[in-house]
């Protein structure tokens, strides 16, 4: 079955709970599976990260396969379905179980990752999944953590003439994958891009994220697809506010520090209307206090220990 | 799960409440249907007599985003002649965290407790008659285990650390002020193998001349790095000296100033209120 245009096509999933898979074309010979702008709960079973398919002369690709092995395998059937072609690339964007924590259900040799994604999710992928399935449980059955199976160490790829160029950046966590397809003009920024949908911040580092957002406001794209939220036909406006939101997250949560508000304060400060448009903003800005006010009073609390005055 | 309940049990003795001879009051049904309510309160509260009063805020985030440090403030301004506050859990396996008495002090305590699994949080009161008000709420913990390594320390820096205290107090509105201090702590529970209980125990600030704003006890369900607001009767200038001690007998001695002056952010003060 070929369907062109905006595709909409659904197919259940094989656990109990199914999935709604519903790509729509973003391009020439791409689709964008738009996630819930929700937080990782039972009524979206995870699939709140965005999923983008690319036609290629090769094969099917894949730019992330979601949360669950029943995920993985009902995307598979869609984009196999759309492309007539079978999948012959699996992109892991990064460690973030939303993202790749189905990749599993493809043959590891077809999943690539960035060197910092593979050594996280070696370290780190267990535990993550663990905590999938204490949320999601039904809709995890049958998930294993498995390493994806390629590294990426080139800076671009070639599927039977149509090439994706691979930025390895990071700042969102240690390594974030994103592509540059140019026959659609298209910017794939994973989680390093959020729209419309507030950053999450779990293994961020701030001035290497900025650094990154750099780079990206500088590649030559029309469209972009963030890791969550909607499409960005101009391609700059979902980058900027990415960069505002965590800037000022940043600025709030050290004001707090300064003026002694503790952690259940910071995460109740007032939330700029600038912000209106942002799914999860209180939620998100909530687990950034998490991640980031015990390295903020660390940095900024003066010591009072008796030790201390010793010293200076 | 279920050594570490004896064990919470055992541990829980350890808040005492004075006894009164008046006759016992029917221990009121608990709003948030807890399964360990009675046994908790039983402990805690003897046969003093108890009330669920929403004028006891108790305030968390939406979301467990780490079970190992969940913030909790615990706010009775609203009531007049509060003694004590304390902090608890009810499915910890150490349901107790802190157990403040604010001598002159603002009823209000803030801090970072552990979550062992989806449980009440709640702040109880007592007031000078002895009768203790209760309010709290069910907070989703993403999971855990009592000897899993979510409740073991994190950092393992922490013995080259032991004995840092951080802080900072800002004077507030008519000659009160909000203290903050964050120690380095372990703060070992005792459940995961090898590693013995090991935690901050006792906490008090006065004026350094024999004046006592607050105590405290602290039990190992306070978060590794204990972090604790309080709003002390201390006005701008003021010096706060600072005591605690952990169960292995280590002090822990601070001294600060209640700062001249505190400015609030524009960037705190700017937004839709959402
Ligand atoms: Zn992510």
């Amino acid at each position: 079955m070929l369907i062109g245009g905006a595709a909409l096509l659904t197919l259940p999933a094989q656990a109990r709970e199914s999935y709604a898979i519903t790509p729509v074309a973003v391009g020439d010979g791409l689709w964008m599976i738009h996630g819930a702008d929700a937080p990782i709960e039972p009524a979206n079973g995870g699939a709140i990260a965005n999923i983008s398919i690319i036609d290629s002369p090769a094969g099917a690709i894949l730019y992330d396969c979601g949360p669950s092995a029943a995920y993985a395998r009902a995307l598979k059937g869609v984009a196999e379905q759309l492309t007539g072609k079978t999948v012959v690339r699996v992109y892991v964007s990064h460690l973030h179980p939303d993202h790749g924590l189905g990749s599993g259900v493809f043959d590891p040799a077809i999943v690539a990752a960035l060197p910092g994604t593979i050594a996280a999710l070696r370290s780190e992928g267990q535990g993550y999944a663990d905590g999938m399935y204490r949320i999601l449980s039904d809709w995890m059955r049958g998930t294993d953590v498995v390493v994806p199976g390629r590294t990426i160490a080139q800076e671009s790829e070639d599927f039977g003439g149509r090439t994706l160029q691979l930025m390895a950046l990071a700042g969102h966590s240690g390594a974030d994958l994103a592509l540059m397809d140019r026959q659609s003009g298209t910017l794939i920024a994973g989680d390093l891009v959020f729209h419309n949908r507030a950053p999450s911040t779990p293994t961020a580092d701030l001035p290497t994220w900025r650094a990154s957002l750099d780079q990206l406001a500088a590649s030559e794209h029309r469209a972009l697809i963030p890791g969550h939220g909607p499409i960005d036909p101009d391609g700059k406006a979902a980058i900027a506010q990415t960069r505002d939101w965590i800037d000022w997250v940043e600025q709030a949560l050290k004001a707090a520090v300064a003026s002694g508000m503790d952690m259940v304060e910071a995460g109740e400060i007032a939330i700029p209307a600038r912000f209106s448009t942002m799914a999860a903003a209180r939620y998100e800005l909530q687990r950034s206090v998490s991640h980031l006010y015990p390295g903020l009073e660390a940095a900024m609390l003066p010591r009072i220990d008796a030790e201390a005055r010793r010293s200076d | 799960m279920r050594g570490c309940a004896v064990i919470a049990l055992a541990l829980s003795m350890v808040v005492s409440s004075p006894i009164h001879a008046a006759p016992k009051a029917p221990l009121p049904a608990d709003p948030l249907g807890s399964p360990m309510w009675d046994a908790h309160a039983k402990l805690l509260f003897g046969d003093d007599p108890v009330r669920f009063d929403p004028r006891v805020k108790v305030d968390f985030p939406m979301i467990a985003e780490n079970q190992r440090s969940f913030p909790v403030a615990v706010d009775a301004r609203g009531i007049a002649g509060v003694q004590r506050i304390v902090i608890m859990a009810d499915l910890n396996p150490i349901p107790f965290a802190i157990d403040y008495r604010p001598t002159d002090a603002e009823p209000y305590i803030a801090t970072r407790i552990k979550l062992d699994q989806r449980t009440p949080v709640r702040g109880a009161v007592q007031l000078a008659s002895g009768e203790w008000l209760v309010s709290g709420g069910w907070v989703d913990a993403a999971g855990g285990g009592c000897s899993a390594p979510p409740v073991s320390r994190v950092k393992g820096d922490w013995a080259e650390h032991l004995g840092e205290i951080r802080g900072e107090a800002w004077p507030m509105a008519d000659g009160k002020s909000r203290v903050r201090l964050n120690f380095r702590h372990p703060m070992d529970t005792g459940f995961v193998a090898n590693i013995a209980t090991y935690h901050l125990e006792e906490l008090s600030i006065g004026d350094g001349a024999g004046k006592s704003y607050g105590s405290m006890e602290i039990w190992a369900a306070v978060a590794e790095d204990p972090a604790i607001t309080l709003m002390l009767h201390a006005g701008a200038g003021a010096t706060l000296s600072v005591e605690g001690r952990d169960t292995n007998g280590r002090d822990y001695v601070a001294a600060l100033h209640v700062a001249r002056q505190s400015v609030m952010p524009s960037i705190l003060t700017q937004g839709d209120g959402r």
